[in-house]
């Protein structure tokens, strides 16, 4: 690893942090700091160029979506339909996928980056306000950014006119109430409307057509918008030159479970391998007490599972998705040899079956028939049968062929990513996901724990021969 | 190989879209859901929460079918994907099937099979396609969700969390058609539920509707649950006749006994709703209170049972003897409860012995040259760019119609610009509401309205919806206003919204004032003076209904006869000498006119009660009596007749479509209404000027003979502003003394902060004290003082 530009601070040979760089100091939520370390020249920097040279960069940078699809914010951006007034920028805040907690501190250590890279978006893609929906379990995320958006109104870098331009944007705050389907952008363009936190069907309408109050509206992941002030001071060639092509920059991973050193590690997009991350001795510095890795998700609780076969993949979509999984939101939970597979399965599935919203048939009444299901398993009060009846109703949410990963030992090859659902959003098929991943890659684990299905035979006087 | 023909004129039409589905071509309109467009080639999908008068919510996921993508086939919901040019859809796929058995099983996994006990049993849609697109067997072994059994939701509707599959249709309903939103989703995943807020009932004047679009039995409605099963029902399409809207329904029976009444989804009227006093105010017909038989009063004043041929020979001699003084002397008053055959009849009779006195309205209407204004239909006036509302609460009175224009006023289709002395359920969806105190229409609309209505108005198509906004404000008042309102807008098209179930077909068939003879109020005025020897009341109630309660009771005590021909004993009706029963709505065939001029058939369900007869048989018997022969010997010959008397009544001719959608009746040449202003007195400043209105359920026989709407008829009040109430010197909820220059009357006081200073809102014709005792009909507005009771 050698030249890679750096942020101040950081000597030179280090790994490249794009949007870390002020974590170590205990001050770095303050705008004393952040203007000391390089805040809030990005936005000078972008009001002297046209709104639309900004947005070529952001589009030339490739930055991909952190939120979890991974879809190139600066492509994004130009899907809203020209000369429709007003325009808004949604900042999803609510990180809730388990295992992920990079957003958080993102929010509590840097908020000044996040509102920079609001203001950047807002001026390059033509947004006449911002929101910025927080989760509302995270107090002193909510603390934080609040504070620090008032020391930015004061200091002019927010409000009208900003610093003396015609450029005026409003940053409004609002917390959420928690619930994780609000993760997804229409269900939490809905809470913010001040509706039930439920999905909206798309198609026919996305939110960059007909989004918040029935406006176009860009929603944007809080990583995402935090790499915009780093890329605009730094200039596209130095931000692709991290990372590949594809995927470039860096990406923060929150990593939990039986590592040395679970945390939250700002990593080389498209490059750095799961074996890097897992064992690397400057990421988690491998398994906990010694032991053997069994199997990892690779992409948040959505994703379906990795095993040891796959810790040579880098984080690059294009290779996990034909692997069998999905980077997602960067959460990467790890299970070594000690792991109960079958309960760690209805950990997640439980946590899926509770977040449903309600709102479509297949998962409000899928998500808790898996869950009742497995609980038998789990309880060893289950029977072959409902091995069976997992995959039955998981079909049901998801027709067709669910995705997962090769396996050496087993024999069987991967079914790529991704799936079809009949639900309107992914929390139905999340539910199922860990489940199809257990029973595939672990079916001896549920098989020790279930009893065989006694058949009795009939035979009834009379009956039809 | 293709060739254009140039002689082809026909014109391409740009909105259409040709596709297939399953293989067969289907055209349909840019827009359309494939659902729709599945449902117009007979190709059914499988659905639970799409209706077809409702935006689509996608949530039940049962109807999901494949489209041909870029990438092979995608499995979509069939209520949200627009059709488009070339598509190919297929419902049919193995890939289909399984999905659609999948959500089918889902949806039955928490859903109890209580189907034996169940009264949607027979025809739920939920049962019906587990059947057709079901798996056929249920694997879920667990145990199923709990919630109490039916808990009600409202005075009405009964709701039962176990059955709901939470399709969205009743809470959609409420919020959307409606605009109450009074129950809603709550909790979360499977324990989502629908529910009301707290302490806060479903009390929406649809809730009916709800009931009858929840596609599984987890809502059900008090009049009819375990009356009977729907495999039991016998059913004939017919015509609503309690307001005037006409909305289609379908009349059910069973055991000869009215079990139910369900909206019928047609295009130019109800679009499938009814409002709930319309749907539940069948029990009426069945009340144990109706007149089985005639009655005479004996000398002691007493009714007393009797036969027929007592009753019409008494009647018969009361009329020979009063038409051979002067046929001045005999006067009819009502009709507009009937069909427009019992007022046909009715008026060959009053023709046949030349009684000129008759008046289907009842002094609460408007003059009948309101029809011979430029008309326009219930489509047109909601279609026009600007409907100016001139007329009472639609809400409150003519229900449905209040939904078809809250529909355009919410998708911001039309302006509704809304003239009232008072705030309306229109209000929250109108662009401008102008508040007028009683008196003043006329003179604000020709010079003080806002310049943005002015402009509005001049800018495209209008239509004025006009009837009586207040009662205690004179008929004049609202006929000036509107001839200011056509001055402004000359192009404007009207729509008459008097309430009455059948007055326009009533009036049109010749039960009105003719050849400038007296009507209803006049009528009054020379029977008290002793100028009316016999009085027939058809089927009306003047001490109810007529806004001035003691000119009906001189009226009806100056009249030396009175036959009414009622279905209940009213309080004018025991005041007659000659009581008959007449038949009521679901007892006898015929037709109906509703607002707009809309002729469809009514028809009959059930035995008449007792020896109950339709009004037009009534008046045959009469005529020939009196020496007279109508030439009726059925329902039909009269309707044959009125086509061909009335030109107005000619396009009823097309039987087939009467009996459907209705046709609309000829129009005559237009009218112009001169211009001309009231002299208003000026309100004295310790005086409140009367703003009279009814509210859906009122003291009317419909409501007060059906025990499930009875008592949801809020009781006489007065409401006031709370500055004016402070300055009165009494609590909200105590007695007041409410005086007119004719009568006190004490009544419980209310207040709201939409009443207008200096006005007094006095709800017409609730249980309780009566307010029309301090009406006037010869005063064009009433002042009353209110004052601390002594």
């Amino acid at each position: 690893m050698s030249s890679y530009p750096h942020a101040p601070g950081f000597v030179v040979g280090d790994r490249p942090k794009v949007v870390t760089s002020r974590f170590e100091y205990t001050d770095s939520f303050t705008i004393e700091r952040y203007l000391a370390t390089d805040g809030y020249k990005a936005i000078r920097k972008a009001l002297s160029k046209p709104a639309a040279d900004v947005h070529e960069e952001v589009k030339g940078a490739t930055v991909l979506g952190r939120g979890g699809a991974g879809f190139p914010a600066g492509t994004k951006w130009g899907l809203t339909p020209q000369q429709v007034w007003p325009r808004y920028l949604v900042v999803n805040g609510d990180e809730s996928e388990p295992g992920t907690y990079k957003d958080r501190l993102l929010m509590e250590r840097d908020p000044h980056q996040l509102i920079e890279g609001c203001l950047i978006a807002c001026y390059a893609a033509g947004l006449s306000q911002c929101f910025l929906y927080i989760r509302g379990e995270m107090a002193l995320a909510q603390e934080r950014v609040a504070a620090a958006l008032n020391e930015a109104y004061a200091a002019g870098y927010v409000g009208k006119n900003i610093l003396g331009s015609k450029f005026s944007v409003d940053i409004v705050l609002h917390w959420g109430a928690g619930a994780y389907v609000v993760g997804e952008e229409t269900a939490l363009i809905e809470s913010l409307e001040g509706n039930r936190g439920m999905p909206r069907l798309k198609p026919p309408f996305f939110p960059a057509a007909n989004g918040l109050y029935g406006q176009p509206t860009i929603v944007n992941n809080v990583e995402t918008l935090a790499n915009l002030p780093w890329l605009i001071r730094n200039g596209v060639e130095a931000y692709t030159a991290i990372g590949t092509k594809t995927s470039p920059g860096t990406r923060m991973v929150a990593v939990s479970g039986h590592v040395k050193r679970p945390g939250v590690y700002e990593i080389i997009n498209g490059t750095t391998t799961f074996r890097d991350l897992l064992y690397g001795e400057e990421f988690c510095g491998g398994i906990r007490n010694g032991n053997k890795l069994k199997a990892f998700v690779p992409g948040g609780g959505s994703a379906p599972w990795f095993t040891p076969d796959q810790l040579d993949l880098p984080f690059e979509a294009s290779q996990v998705g034909p692997a069998g999984s999905m980077l997602g939101s960067g959460a990467i939970m790890v299970m070594d040899e000690t792991t109960d597979i079958p309960a760690a399965a209805l950990t997640l599935t439980h946590f899926y079956a509770h977040e449903s919203c309600g709102k479509c048939t297949p998962c409000r009444e899928g998500g808790t028939w898996l869950e009742r299901i497995l609980t038998r398993v789990v309880n060893g009060t289950g029977t072959d049968a409902d091995l069976q009846q997992l995959i039955e109703v998981g079909t049901s949410i998801c027709p067709g062929d669910f995705p997962h990963a090769s396996n050496e030992a087993l024999g069987i090859s991967a079914v790529p990513f991704p799936y079809k659902m009949t639900t309107i959003c992914f929390v139905g098929p999340s539910a199922y996901a860990p489940i199809h991943s257990a029973l595939t890659l672990f079916r001896s684990e549920f098989e020790a724990r279930v009893t065989k299905r006694i058949t009795i035979p009939v035979t009834a006087v009379g009956a039809a021969s | 190989m293709t060739t254009v023909d140039p002689t082809n004129t026909t014109p391409v039409d740009p909105n259409a879209v040709s596709l297939t589905i399953n293989g067969k071509a289907v055209s349909a309109r840019k827009g359309d859901l494939i659902i729709a467009a599945a449902d117009k080639s007979n190709e059914f999908i499988p659905r639970f929460c799409y209706h077809p008068r409702m935006a689509p919510a996608g949530m039940c996921r049962q109807c999901l079918v494949e489209v041909e993508g870029p990438r092979g086939p995608m499995m979509v919901v069939s209520c949200m994907t627009p059709v488009a040019e070339g598509q190919v859809v297929r419902t049919d796929t193995e890939q289909v099937k399984k999905a659609q058995e999948g959500v089918l099983e889902l949806l039955l996994a928490n859903h109890p099979l209580d189907c034996p006990v169940c009264d949607k049993g027979g025809e739920c849609p939920l049962q019906d396609q587990a059947f057709s697109h079901g798996p056929g067997e249920s694997r879920y072994v667990e145990e199923k969700r709990h919630y109490e059994k039916p808990i009600p939701i409202s005075d009405n509707v009964f709701l039962d969390r176990e059955r709901c599959i939470l399709c969205d249709r009743c809470t959609r309903f409420a919020d959307e058609v409606a605009g109450d939103a009074l129950i809603s989703f709550t909790s979360r995943g499977n324990n989502t539920q629908v529910m009301t807020f707290p302490d806060e009932p479903f009390s929406s004047y649809f809730s009916g509707n709800t009931v009858q679009i929840c596609p599984v039995g987890a809502l059900t409605a008090k009049p009819y649950r375990f009356k009977a099963r729907p495999w039991d029902l016998d059913q004939t399409e017919s015509t609503c006749t309690t307001c005037s809207v006409g909305c289609r329904t379908v009349v059910q029976s069973s055991r000869d006994e009215l079990v139910r009444y369900q909206g019928v989804d047609i295009d130019p009227v109800n679009w499938g709703w009814l409002c709930d006093r319309g749907r539940f105010n069948f029990e009426s017909v069945n009340s144990d209170q109706r007149l089985t038989t005639p009655y005479l009063k004996d000398a002691q004043g007493n009714h007393v049972a009797t036969t027929w041929s007592a009753a019409l020979d008494t009647a018969a001699r009361m009329l020979r003897t009063s038409l051979a003084t002067s046929s001045d002397s005999v006067a009819i008053i009502g009709g507009a409860r009937g069909t427009n055959e019992d007022a046909f009849a009715w008026a060959q009779l009053a023709d046949a012995v030349g009684v000129n006195q008759r008046d289907a309205q009842l002094a609460d209407g408007l003059p009948a040259e309101i029809f011979s204004l430029p008309q326009a239909s219930i489509d047109e006036a909601v279609a026009a760019n600007t409907i100016i509302l001139l007329s009472p609460d639609l809400k409150e009175e003519l229900p449905v119609l209040f939904l078809r224009v809250r529909d355009v006023a919410q998708k911001r289709k039309s302006k509704v610009v809304e003239i009232t002395s008072r705030p309306t359920g229109i209000t929250p969806s109108a662009w401008k509401t102008v508040l007028v105190e009683p008196g003043k229409i006329a003179s604000t609309v020709a010079s003080g309205l806002d310049p943005a209505i002015v402009k509005q108005i001049g800018s495209g198509s209008v239509s004025v919806i006009v009837g009586r906004m207040n009662l205690a404000e004179s008929a004049e008042s609202t006929v000036l206003a509107l001839a200011e309102i056509l001055h402004l807008a000359p192009q404007a098209k009207v729509l008459p919204v008097l309430r009455r179930g059948n007055v326009r077909g009533a009036v049109t068939a010749g039960l009105t004032p003719q050849q400038g003879a007296a009507d209803t109020a006049e009528i009054l005025e020379l029977s008290a003076a002793g100028k009316i020897d016999t009085l027939v009341l058809l089927g009306s109630d003047p001490l109810s209904d007529v806004p001035d309660a003691d000119l009906a009771r001189r009226g009806l005590a100056g009249a030396r006869n009175i036959i009414s021909i009622d279905a209940f004993m009213t309080p004018s009706s025991s005041q007659a000498h000659v009581v008959l029963p007449a038949a009521a709505f679901g007892e006898k065939n015929g037709t109906t006119t509703n607002l707009e001029g809309r002729m469809s058939n009514v028809a009959q369900k059930i035995t008449p009660a007792g020896t109950s007869r339709p009004d037009w048989m009534i008046a045959c018997e009469l005529a020939s009596a009196l020496g007279k022969d109508l030439g009726f010997n059925s329902v039909e010959d009269v309707t044959a007749k009125l086509v061909k008397t009335v030109a107005q009544f000619a396009p009823a001719a097309n039987t087939k479509a009467l009996r459907h959608d209705g046709v609309l009746m000829n129009h005559p040449a237009p009218l112009t209404l001169s211009r001309t202003t009231l002299p208003i007195p000026d309100r004295n400043s310790y005086d409140y000027r009367i703003v009279s209105f009814r509210k859906l359920y009122d003291a009317a026989v419909g409501t007060a003979k059906s025990p499930s709407l009875v008592h949801l008829a809020e009781g006489a009040s007065v409401v006031v502003h709370p500055l004016d109430l402070a300055r009165v010197g009494v609590e909200h909820g105590s007695h007041v003394q409410v005086i007119s220059a004719k009568s006190t009357v004490v009544l419980p006081v209310a207040t709201s902060e939409s009443v207008m200073r200096g006005t007094a809102w006095l709800p017409f014709n609730q249980p309780g004290n009566d307010a029309r005792e301090m009406f006037d009909v010869q005063a064009d507005v009433i002042d009353v003082r209110i004052e601390k009771l002594a």
